[in-house]
């Protein structure tokens, strides 16, 4: 969630190999289909709890984008019961601290406090997935505060706006081609009507699902996830269309120009995300690919293009496996001053070519799957991150439980495995490149 | 991913709630070196796996506007070839056994700190190359010229934007001659004129064995973190006098405001005054009443007449940076051009009536039950638990300063902080920047 130098979309590597899942996890459903994942963590007396919805930006259409993203500023408005910041105030005299985020995929609701508080939290959750009230007045104010987001996150950052418009002509069909924060023209046409519609669409304990970490017992927040959440009626939910993305046949190229000094590159190529668990390699592959290239300083990409050869100011590669939707495998760089994105890019893709001609030393992939143990480790140390990979695998359709599967999967992963998947999908016909031209310092760039 | 509220104001929270330490479910030790360095630890085993961090008083503000950048370029390259390897060596070994490395770097302080598995094997290796980059860097030539053209590259790209432009003058007119008003980083005009001696000098001055801070949390016992801590300050020259202060932070003489023409969307607004230091009588008035003030998210003013009656911004806030002199009393937020003059106004407005009339009784208990009953959120990770580690070893401050934390917090009143924001802050002289689009001149 933090502003990232690199790719929006672009989480760490191994952020979903962590969960522990020695036995310490528990689920239940409840009757009206609403999901409920306990993880007992008790090294602290304190609970990291999130509700996660089935419902981001690619469950939006055409006019309406964003509107996923408010709905989640819309939530904090208030219900009957609970009315204006009720929520957050009453969040906050708990010690507890809340948010929330959306992604292509989902959007997630959360808050972290004493374990004590834990009954007061539920309460509160359970009452703004029914009984929200969504007052035009509120919207009215609420969605020039999203635009502002927009123009903080997006407008006025040309890598940001470069990676909105290379997402734009990547995808065909498929939704992943919006914006989570949406168009601005969308935005500045949008009703509270619009929030309602969606809220009335999704919000429904069937399309959701209850992740708590930390110093609980598993019966105890079965028991308050059933009194506060089980009574909320399910709604039918509508039918979703898979929006498959058709194959690409030829290269793409976009070309954003915004202020700045160096060039940016990226470059993208479509390839398949987990489905199976246990039947899939490719996905792993290609995440051992990106560990290989950009997994570490020792890296190959850092090491050539950053350190030996001083071709661009930063490197890297990344690939998220786990996806509702379609996977992509990018790769990015800075020129270093002198050098241009033209020459970037062969020599990205140079790289790229190396592996699918000699393959990877049998060192580099042991390297990588010595990060992918030390994080299963490291990735203890937080419960709100352990929380994240559950809602997670949920949402997107895998076993909330696949943590150690998953880690045991790229552990598996061979060196021809890696060579394999590099020679099936770097081919020029599923590329996209975007290249961001920098107009310098701070003179006028784009009629804002 | 898009969340409602972002790093801004965690990155504000985390500047201003550092550190709450030694309860007595997590008893700090502390020893001292026979080579004067001071040692901080906290066991735990429930992960097989230990945090470790060595800081020296050595951040940018030990530079001066000549050699800006000297700071920033030791503690990175330190490494980038140790010990007789090299930076691919170093960095390749660390990698082999899933070891994290990174760098700490402020104003007051700069070090590195290592994750690592606490197996054996896992340990040795990581460790091995913590104590090279400690104890032996070889500042290589080739390395310096690279780093100095990849900063330079970075600086003048960071230049383009509107948040680094408003960030530098603000530093500027805050602190004017001090050295926190320096760019962390360096100067367009000083980087280049650094070199290996330089750099090398620099780690000689400051590194110094009776100067450093180790903090040691995790997977293992004291002897070991002993030896550990031994093992990293080994050989470090010892110091050859007591630790230069810094110079104080003098009051702001005037108000000063500074409007910069930039292209953005949005114009970027900041005010702020000399803050609080580390060690700060203040601190704990200062502490509770910003959170109602501009710290508390949605519980505070500024994000409730900003954002919340008016729509105005995504982000707005308050903080206070205590570092060891008066670190920067900082409100700020970003908003469309039209809005930029309004938005001012309210900032202005909230903080004057603020000032003038401080909290209510019912703002002020909900602070207090905010950070008193969140206190368990300060330190249920060990990562969170190291944090305060070096920073209770850094700033000398107690080791029951946790114990100490919730009684303090407790204990503020409104007319206490009404008195300290009335001493501190002069809402008639603060520093104003505005960066974005200019109204067209008559």
């Amino acid at each position: 969630m933090k502003p990232k130098f690199l790719l929006p979309a672009a989480a760490c590597l191994w952020a979903l190999t962590a969960n522990a899942g020695q036995g310490d996890l528990h689920e239940r459903s409840l009757d009206n289909g609403m999901r409920v994942i306990v993880m007992e963590d008790h090294r602290a007396p304190t609970v990291a709890s999130m509700v996660w919805y089935r419902a981001g930006s690619m469950d939006e259409s055409a006019g309406t984008t964003g509107v996923a993203h408010v709905l989640e500023h819309m939530m904090f408005k208030g219900t009957a019961a609970n009315p204006g910041d009720t929520f957050s105030r009453t969040i906050a005299a708990a010690g507890g601290r809340d948010n929330a985020f959306t992604s292509k995929d989902y959007t997630a609701y959360f808050q972290q406090l004493h374990k004590s508080r834990l009954p007061k939290a539920l309460e509160l959750e359970a009452d703004r997935m029914h009984n929200l009230v969504l007052s035009d007045e509120e919207f009215a104010k609420e969605i020039r505060v999203v635009m502002e987001e927009r123009r903080l996150r997006t407008e006025d950052q040309p890598r940001a706006l470069l990676f909105e418009q290379m997402m734009a002509v990547a995808y065909t069909n498929s939704p992943y081609k919006w914006p989570i924060v949406g168009w601005m023209n969308d935005l500045e046409n949008m009703t509270a009507e619009d929030a309602r519609q969606w809220y009335q669409r999704w919000y429904t304990p069937n399309n959701a699902a209850l992740v708590v970490v930390g110093d609980v017992a598993p019966a105890e927040v079965f028991e308050l996830a059933q009194r506060h959440f089980g009574p909320i009626p399910p709604r039918a939910l509508p039918v979703r269309k898979p929006q498959a993305e058709p194959p690409q046949r030829g290269i793409k190229r976009v070309k954003v120009k915004g202020p700045g000094e160096l060039p940016y590159l990226v470059l993208g190529w479509h390839a398949p995300v987990i489905r199976d668990v246990a039947a899939d390699w490719e996905p792993y592959a290609l995440q051992v690919l990106a560990g290989v290239l950009d997994g570490s300083d020792a890296a190959r990409l850092d090491n050539r293009l950053v350190k030996q050869e001083r071709l661009a100011v930063s490197a890297g590669a990344s690939f998220d496996a786990i996806n509702r939707g379609p996977g992509m495998f990018f790769m990015d760089a800075v020129p270093a001053p002198g050098h241009d994105a033209d020459e970037l890019e062969r020599e990205l893709r140079a790289e790229i070519r190396k592996v699918a001609e000699q393959g990877v030393e049998e060192g580099e992939l042991q390297r990588v799957k010595a990060q992918v143990i030390a994080s299963q480790v490291f990735q203890r140390d937080s419960m709100f991150y352990q929380a994240m990979q559950i809602g997670m695998l949920h949402t997107v359709g895998l076993p909330f439980d696949a943590g150690d599967a998953l880690a045991r999967k790229l552990r598996e992963v061979t060196a021809e495995q890696v060579r394999e998947v590099a020679r099936r999908y770097f081919t020029d016909d599923n590329l996209t490149v975007g290249v961001l031209e920098p107009q310098g310092g701070t003179r006028k760039a784009s009629g804002n | 991913m898009n969340a409602r509220f972002f790093s801004l104001l965690a990155g504000a929270l985390a500047c201003l709630l550092p550190l709450r330490s030694a309860w007595a479910l997590l008893p700090i030790q502390h020893w001292t070196l026979d080579n004067g360095a001071r040692v901080y630890f906290v066991e735990n085993r429930a992960l097989p796996m230990i945090d470790v961090s060595v800081d020296f008083p050595a951040g940018h503000a030990r530079d001066s506007r000549a050699t800006s950048g000297t700071a920033n370029l030791a503690i990175g390259l330190m490494r980038m070839g140790a010990g007789g390897l090299s930076e691919s060596e170093l960095s390749a070994r660390l990698a082999d056994v899933g070891a994290q490395m990174s760098t700490r770097f402020d104003p007051d302080r700069s070090g590195y700190q290592l994750r690592t598995l606490s197996s054996p094997a896992e340990r040795e290796q990581a460790v091995g190359v913590l104590a090279r980059v400690l104890l032996e860097p070889a500042f290589p030539e080739p390395v310096l010229s690279r780093e100095k053209e990849r900063l330079l590259a970075g600086l003048r790209e960071a230049d383009t934007k509107p948040e680094t432009t408003a960030e530098r003058a603000f530093a500027a007119a805050l602190f004017r001659d001090h050295p926190y008003g320096l760019r962390a980083a360096g100067e367009l005009d000083s980087v280049p004129r650094i070199t290996r001696d330089d750099v090398i000098a620099f780690y000689r001055r400051w590194m110094r064995s009776d100067w450093a801070v180790v903090a040691i949390m995790g997977d293992l016992s004291r002897a070991d973190a002993d030896a550990l801590a031994r093992r990293l300050t080994a050989g470090l020259p010892r110091a050859d006098g007591p630790l230069p202060a810094l110079a104080p932070v003098t009051p702001l003489p005037a108000a000063a405001e500074r409007r910069i023409p930039h292209p953005a969307s949005q114009s970027h607004i900041l005010v702020g005054q000399p803050g609080l230091r580390r060690n700060d009588p203040d601190y704990f008035p200062l502490f509770v009443g910003n959170y109602v003030l501009g710290g508390g998210g949605f519980a505070s003013r500024l994000v409730d007449e900003v954002r919340q009656k008016r729509g105005l911004a995504y982000s707005s806030y308050s903080y206070f940076a205590p570092y060891a002199e008066l670190g920067p009393f900082q409100m700020g937020l970003q908003t469309k051009k039209e809005q930029a003059d309004e938005a001012l106004a309210v900032v202005r407005e909230t903080l004057a009536r603020f000032v003038r009339e401080g909290p209510t009784e019912k703002e002020l208990e909900a602070a207090r039950s905010n950070l008193v009953g969140g206190f368990p959120l300060r330190i249920d990770s060990n990562r969170k638990i190291h944090d305060y580690l070096g920073t209770i070893g850094f700033y000398h401050l107690p080791l029951d300063y946790l114990d100490q934390f919730v009684p303090a917090i407790e204990a503020v009143t409104v007319e206490q902080v009404r008195d300290a924001f009335r001493r501190r802050l002069d809402p008639g002289r603060m520093v104003t920047v505005v960066v974005g689009p200019q109204p067209p001149k008559p």
